[in-house]
């Protein structure tokens, strides 16, 4: 059953004002430890600068093709991988950077993939839509809308077979909600009972086409109920919200209980990829979510409950540039793959390659 | 190698791989639609969830795209999954999961993840199914870098390549002849495996090679007998393996009789014969060609309802004896 729902948040009206802190404190600050706490920061803010970085290098020319920003989605990512463990899965999307990232990728690595070289997380092979790391449990963004969900339901169903204890989480945008892909997975998890965490993160539009222009639901989470799974509306700017939801959807999967279903409200401040004119929203609209930038809500909390202070969250964004810097530098250095590799990994053995090179 | 002769169906063939298959790795499972207790559509699975249980001969919901996409993502996580798409047709649900996803993510992720899949597909026309449930789609698959594509047209390599298939770490899809189920012959007892790379040659002949595949194999070999009572001695090559193709034991063939012939059910055009066609015409056995290549294959129309349009919409044994004759006659 759908247990809640949140109308879009009001920009100006959502602030930290007014709370009561330890009444209000919400439960992942009392769940997290300190150093946890700093780390979800020091992700978003990572996000947050890797984003930034990553399209200026595509107006210098580093960046060949295409790529899709999640710049004010940070919140939704971290709060999400906030609640899992190192060894559980992760299937993300074609605006995966922040997934990645939030798992546990290491930047160098990203910005290689970036920049075509081989010591990017696909050796150059794959660019910005197909970054994966199996060490950290991520199997990968994905190309096609809705084409991480039915993965993910099979390395649930594996999980579950294996008996590993492992559970999954499936990202996924408004815009595969609609697809044939989302309502059989949701059906075929549901039915079998499979350690799923599906987590929409509605940032409003499919390219340029509205939620409400495409979808026939108020909430996207309503559609849980056909589906007799957990359905959750939270505000996915406020990286308490999505942790908690999250952590709570973690837990009911790892009791055997099931998926469930987390539709995070956000909003992507770029446009949907390097191509868009902005033609389909208004500046303002932009302009009220900047408002509700998920990194200053978060700190604003922290300070507000007094977990943090200003000096530690300013040395985050020094480590921080630090970190990008190194890993451009990095990435930078390494080598193109060479076209004499072209029809490599087509096949584990290599003899079936059946490639002018393979062999 | 076990060479006892016993004689199993090709549906017991498949099944006895299965079996074999799941009692060797705990890892290995069977997923697809009324293959419980139901026992498959065309009983392939027959009782193996009573002995295996619901856990490993697992019926799933009608959803053929999530299906497809549940085996690439337990193959990720660790398992052997076998799919059964209950007729080859309902591919055409599971393609973005087959062609964007299994076939893909090894290449994508820079060889970071194997994908050890199997995917099932009955395939073929001749029972009367007509347009959506006749056809054979295996050309497209072929034609995907990263998938392996074979169709076994004996019981033996129905055993044998499903069994390699298991064990092989890539996706592997198998096309099998849904008349061909209930034929028989020789199956060894046991585990074996028959290369997923090879053709075999399976009739000698010094006038004209025939690339036949699945139930062609078994056309080409009656048109074959009755020819060599003529003195006409076709040589016939299953090709077995689509993706890749043995174009070595093609090219040895040709260059031997000097004319080839392809057979195959998928439509002509564009058809896995083209394919081989190309790979002769591109190849030193070229030159030592005495006649053009011919190519016999579906006919270019929606397989039809009735029975006489239904046969003629497929290349038939007096079709090949024709052609043949022909072809070596100089007479095309």
């Amino acid at each position: 059953m759908a247990r809640s729902s949140l109308t879009t948040p009001e920009p100006d009206t959502a602030t930290a004002a007014g709370r009561l802190p330890a009444a209000n404190l919400p439960e992942v600050y009392r769940r997290l430890g300190a150093a946890e706490i700093r780390d979800a920061l020091r992700k978003m803010r990572l996000i947050r600068r890797f984003e930034e970085s990553a399209e200026e290098a595509y107006v210098r020319g580093l960046i060949h093709g295409t790529m899709h920003l999640s710049i004010g989605q940070e919140a939704s990512a971290v709060g999400v991988c906030s609640a899992l463990s190192p060894t559980d899965y992760m299937t993300s999307t074609h605006r995966g950077h922040g997934h990645c990232l939030g798992k546990g990728a290491d930047v160098g690595r990203m910005f290689a993939e970036f920049f075509g070289r081989e010591d990017g997380y696909c050796r150059g092979r794959g660019g910005s839509m197909h970054i994966a790391d199996p060490s950290t449990g991520n199997l990968g963004a994905n190309g096609i809308v809705g084409g991480g969900l039915p993965i993910a339901v099979g390395a649930a169903l594996a999980a579950k077979r294996l008996g590993n204890g492992r559970i999954v989480v499936c990202f996924f945008g408004d815009g595969a909600n609609n697809e044939g892909a989302f309502h059989e997975s949701l059906n075929m998890a549901s039915v079998w009972k499979l350690p799923v965490v599906f987590v929409c993160e509605n940032n409003k539009y499919g390219m340029s086409t509205s939620v409400a222009r495409s979808t026939s639901v108020k909430n996207i989470a309503d559609r849980a109920v056909a589906y007799s799974m957990p359905g959750v509306t939270v505000d996915g700017n406020r990286f308490a919200d999505v942790a908690d939801a999250t952590h709570a959807a973690v837990e009911r999967a790892r009791r055997g209980e099931g998926p469930s279903l987390i539709e995070c409200l956000t909003y992507r401040i770029r446009g949907h990829s390097k191509s868009d004119r902005n033609r389909y929203r208004t500046k303002e609209e932009i302009e009220s979510w900047q408002k509700r930038d998920p990194i200053q809500l978060f700190e604003a909390e922290l300070l507000e409950f007094g977990l943090m202070d200003t000096p530690e969250m300013v040395a985050i964004q020094t480590s921080v540039e630090e970190e990008i810097t190194a890993a451009i530098e990095f990435a930078k250095a390494s080598p193109a793959p060479s076209p004499a590799d072209l029809t490599r990994y087509v096949y584990t053995t290599e003899r079936g390659s059946h490639g002018h090179h393979g062999a | 190698m076990d060479t006892m002769v016993r004689e199993l169906s090709y549906s017991q063939a498949i099944q006895e791989a299965m079996a074999i298959a799941m009692e060797r790795d705990p890892r290995v499972f069977l997923m697809g639609e009324d293959i419980g207790v139901y026992g498959g559509a065309f009983q392939v699975t027959g009782d193996l969830v009573h002995r295996f249980g619901e856990d490993r001969v697992m019926d799933m919901p009608i959803s053929e795209l999530a299906g497809a996409g549940v085996a690439v993502g337990a193959a990720l996580a660790g398992m052997r999954p076998v799919f059964e798409f209950q007729f080859s047709d309902f591919a055409t649900l599971g393609m973005e999961q087959i062609v964007n996803q299994a076939a893909k993510l090894r290449f994508m992720l820079g060889g970071a993840v194997s994908v050890p899949l199997v995917m099932r597909f009955p395939a073929g026309s001749g029972t009367g199914a007509a347009a959506q449930h006749s056809q054979s789609l295996e050309a497209w698959l072929a034609h995907v870098p990263g998938l392996k594509v074979v169709q076994p047209s004996t019981p033996h390599d129905a055993k044998g390549l499903l069994l390699a298939a298991i064990e092989d770490p890539d996706p592997v899809m198998i096309f099998e002849h849904k008349l061909l189920y209930k034929t028989k012959g020789p199956v060894p007892e046991g585990w074996y495996t028959v290369p997923l790379d090879r053709a075999e040659i399976r009739r000698e002949g010094r006038d004209l090679t025939v690339v036949a595949t699945s139930i062609m194999v078994i056309k080409a070999l009656e048109a074959a007998a009755t020819l060599a009572q003529e003195g006409i001695e076709l040589e016939v090559v299953d090709l077995r393996s689509l993706r890749p193709i043995d174009t070595e034991t093609l090219i040895a063939s040709v260059s031997r009789t000097h004319r080839l012939m392809c057979v195959y059910e998928g439509v002509k055009t564009l058809g896995i014969g083209s394919e081989v066609s190309a790979a002769i015409a591109e190849s030193e056995a070229f030159d030592l060609l005495d006649a053009p290549i011919v190519r016999l294959g579906g006919a270019e129309c929606p397989l039809p309802y009735n029975p006489e349009l239904e046969k003629a919409a497929v290349p038939q044994v007096a079709d090949i004896v024709e052609t043949a004759r022909r072809l070596v006659q100089g007479r095309i």
